[in-house]
């Protein structure tokens, strides 16, 4: 069961494949680019679509995905929890 | 998919085009000429009013833009003839004329001096000549590459940039080594991934371009934006799709460029291509926009990927849509041509993927209508540059 895939090993992100997400739920997840598996512990409930922290971030840190930049950490998130706009911004407008 | 013999079933244009759908349009230039044309459309059933709300008072580019996406809407290998009606003879005729370039059939009617009574019934007769000549038309055999196929994503959600996209990617990668004509677009739905694009580019004089595009169209954003547009670009539909910034939905919307071919050219709005390759199109991220430019720059099959789950279609251009999205799929199954969403559970490869949606690609092109065809979806929007005078 894969309940979240990585586009390429190094994506600081997991996105979420499954309906029904729930906190404190072990999620296995899968690297597309390089077919590998890994493993996090949800910290949030997460809606199917949305992301999930792969690792620790402090306001200021830049998330990467598809191995490119995609915004600014505004909030702190912790390792397994929901990454979204309440928590990350654009860079760019 | 071996596509190196593969062929379809199109209707041969006069010009020398082919199209996959036998269309007798009734194209007002203008919203005024709107009312007369439905009354035609219901007069002639099986014609195809195409209503809109602009075409008074526009002048530079914009005007030039109007007339663009007219005259290749109606020149569009789609259709097959053409009744324009406009408020004055001026502007019909040379909209009839842009047209006739093509050589198909075309009639134009002003409505000034006549009113819409008498319009209606002089264009209803020229219509029911149209449709029952277009009727006689047959379908012929034709080698892949006279297929013209352009590709847009709306709303997009995380799923698509991992599903949906790298399937329109993979078709792309395919269908590109056999002079395949292909266009993509949506300049400010690049922002955060243009450098991606620029390496894609054929040379330094296609990427020259390119970057002027989306720079200037930067510019737009920047001077009129009042916040970092989210809830606009990403959409509201987007967020809550799981998409946080315009970068990330950018990286998710390159993927439909695949990872092979090459940027070969760029495009104006609703400016037709001059040769075969991948094609750069500046355009709005509104789906039903860019579809409309698309159609007008002679593209017969469209590949519309989404997440969340858009129902758009165009009058005249079939529209085939594509998801990843489980929950999509199941909440809105009648608007989506090809699941793919086995492609998040290891179920489908990126390759079987892209080989369903061609073999979708060939159904509709044969004749089989999208969904969107099915449904009625038939959004006609063009794109404005500025205000009118």
């Amino acid at each position: 069961m894969i309940h979240f895939v990585v586009h390429e090993e190094g994506d600081g992100v997991g996105v979420v494949v499954v309906e029904g997400v729930k906190s404190g739920q072990p999620l296995s997840g899968w690297i597309m680019e390089d077919d590998k598996d890994l493993q996090v512990t949800a910290k949030s409930d997460i809606p199917i679509g949305h992301k999930v922290a792969l690792r620790d971030y402090k306001p200021g840190d830049t998330v990467i995905k598809y191995g490119v930049d995609i915004g600014k950490v505004v909030q702190p998130i912790s390792k397994g929890e929901h990454l979204h706009v309440h928590n990350v911004k654009t860079k760019r407008w | 998919m071996n596509l190196a013999k593969s062929t379809f079933w199109g209707y041969k244009r006069e010009n020398g085009r082919v199209g996959v759908r036998n269309h007798v349009i009734i194209l007002p230039v203008d919203d005024l000429s709107n009312a007369a044309a439905q009354a035609v459309e219901n007069n002639i059933k099986g014609t195809l009013a195409l209503p809109h709300p602009y075409g008074r008072l526009q002048f530079g580019a914009d005007l030039e833009l109007h007339f663009r996406t007219l005259i290749g809407t109606g020149s569009n290998p789609n259709v097959a003839a053409v009744v324009v009606i406009g408020i004055e003879d001026g502007w019909a005729k040379k909209v009839a004329d842009g047209i006739a370039a093509t050589g198909k059939p075309v009639s134009f009617f002003g409505i000034e001096g006549h009113g819409d009574h008498d319009t209606i019934r002089r264009a209803s007769l020229k219509a029911r000549e149209y449709l029952q000549w277009a009727s006689e038309l047959r379908r012929e055999e034709r080698p892949l590459k006279d297929l013209w196929v352009s590709t847009k994503c709306g709303e997009s959600d995380t799923t698509s940039g991992c599903g949906a996209n790298p399937a329109v990617g993979n078709a792309f990668d395919k269908l590109y080594p056999h002079g395949v004509t292909l266009v993509f677009g949506e300049t400010t739905e690049l922002t955060g991934g243009e450098h991606l694009v620029a390496a894609r580019c054929r040379n330094d004089e296609v990427r020259k371009k390119f970057q002027y595009m989306f720079d200037r169209y930067q510019e737009i954003i920047n001077r009129h934006k009042t916040s970092d547009l989210s809830d606009s670009q990403p959409t509201k539909g987007n967020i809550a799709g799981g998409l946080t910034t315009i970068e990330e939905k950018a990286l998710g919307n390159i993927q439909k460029i695949g990872r092979q071919c090459k940027v070969d050219g760029v495009l104006d709005k609703a400016e037709m291509p001059s040769g075969p390759g991948l094609w750069f199109m500046d355009s709005s991220s509104a789906a039903a926009e860019m579809v409309t430019l698309c159609a007008a720059a002679g593209y017969t099959v469209h590949f519309f990927p989404t997440g969340q789950g858009n129902v758009i279609g165009n009058p005249i251009l079939p529209v085939i849509k594509l998801c990843a999205n489980p929950r999509t799929v199941r909440t809105m199954s009648e608007h989506i041509d090809v699941d793919v969403s086995g492609l998040l559970r290891k179920e489908l490869t990126p390759d079987q993927a892209g080989d369903k949606l061609l073999d979708s690609m060939f159904r509709t092109a044969n004749g089989r209508l999208t969904a969107a065809e099915a449904l009625g979806h038939r959004e006609f929007v063009l794109t404005r540059l500025y205000e009118s005078a």
